[in-house]
């Protein structure tokens, strides 16, 4: 199976600053779900800036599609949910508003076509967000607002979607029903998911492989073989 | 007082500001950036007291002293010299300093100086109007071309980087088109004064506004209302301008702000 995302050797500091990733080696093939744990500053959203090609490595290569990541040229393979996005908390964007914006790479300039309207349509369809298309995004629950942000990743076909802690200010049961809707994603669309997040309690059931990173790969297998003592099911894994 | 000709000039550039502003404020409050306007100005106020020194016209020292100041907040900020509260403050201090000496160097501390920090109805000329409606008209263009990607940016910095769009250009260009509304707007508002209007109208728009489309559109019908009113106020009272259309958009935003307090 090609690769998705490969890591090779790689290290990482901010600056002159201490080391936030050594010796980081993972393969990543297409359309596998890896759930990306570690604690707060353990470097997994590091990690996902690398992937990202937002940040470059001190030591070692990122390498995404089989291409440099820094340089990675079809950006728009790249489906990615940012971290406390403020996306909609003092602009007053409807839910189609902020989906439509995940085709502007495709489309910057001009009026939407027909082909990107039906994008749009679909993407809220798969997050079932089609009838709060028109709602303000702030008047909607956490939960909500993170379907939405996901169909705003998914509305120009990505092969890769990344998320880096989609959890954040969601409650329990919006965080299940938030893993399972990834796994159906994943299952419909084969699509790759790469899950970044200091807890993995809502994917635990869904992921084929989880890796925990605290400045280096510590595991690196299925959530069944992690030590019994790092499960915990009321999703406050650290 | 549509009999005179200067009234008319006035309310012509003031349309076109009215409807600039807000527009390009739009933007900058999105990104968090409200206060760039006021940065952008003072730095003018130095282009305007260089204008006096050099003996060339204000205008043109005033824009072009916007655009490097824009530009030199964007590089700051882009380059992570300096986060963007920081980078606005070094800008806004330098430009405000600058403006002091240069003035008190050129002996230009009188009242024609103040035409252009706090506006005046009296000084657009028939050209003035040309220059406003090219540059204003052509400022709108770009922003309704490049509407989508910039509301991208706008919403979310590293998703729009993430899926390609040259970030650090579209951030650029609506720095710059601050700094062409404030060269644009100077005549009629004044520069220390323009920046409120970019914010204002946005902000009172947020409060009732439905999407980020209306809240554009409803920012441009606040931004012409607040310069029309505040032009015949200022006709009127024998006001400065820039004060009074400010004003206006202060009374607006308490309205909208009423207005949403009575629906919840």
């Amino acid at each position: 199976m090609p690769l998705a995302v490969e890591f090779d050797g790689v290290d990482f500091a901010y600056g002159q600053g201490p080391a936030v990733l050594t010796g980081v080696d993972l393969r990543v093939a297409e359309g596998e779900f890896v759930a990306i744990a570690g604690p707060n500053g353990g470097g997994k959203t590091t990690l996902l800036r690398l992937a990202l090609g937002l940040e470059r490595p001190t030591r070692g290569a990122v390498l995404l599609f089989g291409e440099t990541a820094r340089t990675f040229g079809a950006r728009t393979e790249i489906g990615y949910l940012a971290q406390r996005t403020k996306i909609g908390v003092h602009a007053p964007a409807t839910v189609r508003e902020v989906v439509e914006a995940g085709r502007a790479a495709l489309r910057p300039i001009g009026r939407l076509r027909r082909d990107d309207h039906a994008a749009v349509d679909e993407a809220l369809e798969r997050v079932g967000m089609h009838e709060l298309a028109g709602r303000r995004l702030s008047t909607l629950s956490g939960g909500q607002q993170q379907r939405a942000f996901i169909a705003k990743a998914l509305a120009a076909h990505p092969s890769l979607l990344v998320l880096d802690e989609p959890t954040t200010g969601v409650d329990v049961a919006a965080q299940d029903a938030l893993g399972a809707l990834l796994h159906r994603l994943h299952e419909e669309l084969g699509v790759t998911i790469l899950y970044v997040s200091h807890e993995f309690g809502a994917v635990e059931r869904f992921v084929e492989r989880l890796v925990l990173v605290r400045e280096r790969i510590v595991f690196d297998g299925p959530p069944s073989q992690l030590p019994g003592l790092w499960h915990d099911p009321s999703h406050t894994h650290a | 007082m549509l009999d005179l000709e200067f009234m008319r000039l006035a309310f012509a550039a003031g349309a076109i500001v009215g409807v600039l502003a807000p527009a390009v404020g739009f933007f900058l409050v999105q990104r968090e950036m409200s206060l760039i306007g006021d940065g952008i100005g003072h730095v003018a106020f130095a282009g305007v007291a260089a204008g006096y020194l050099l003996g060339i016209s204000p205008v043109w020292t005033a824009l072009a002293a916007a655009l490097i100041g824009a530009g030199g907040i964007e590089w700051l900020r882009a380059r992570r010299r300096a986060a963007g509260d920081q980078a606005l403050a070094i800008v806004f201090y330098t430009g405000i300093a600058g403006g002091v000496v240069l003035i008190s160097a050129a002996g230009a501390l009188n009242a024609n100086l103040f035409s252009y920090l706090f506006g005046s109805i009296l000084t657009v000329t028939g050209s003035d109007l040309v220059v406003i409606a090219v540059l204003g008209i052509g400022a709108l263009v770009v922003l309704a071309v490049l509407m989508r990607a910039l509301i991208a940016v706008s919403l979310d910095e590293d998703g729009a980087r993430v899926a390609g769009l040259p970030v650090p250009v579209l951030n650029g260009v609506i720095s710059m088109l601050a700094a062409l509304t404030i060269g644009v707007s100077m005549r009629i508002v004044g520069i220390l004064l323009i920046a409120a209007l970019m914010v204002l109208p946005v902000i009172a728009a947020q409060r009732i506004a439905w999407s980020l489309r209306s809240t554009i559109g409803v920012s441009i019908c606040f931004g012409l209302l607040s310069v029309l009113v505040g032009l015949t106020v200022s006709y009127y009272a024998n006001l400065p301008p820039g004060g009074t259309i400010v004003l206006a958009g202060t009374a607006v935003f308490l309205a909208t702000s009423t207005v949403e307090a009575l629906r919840r």
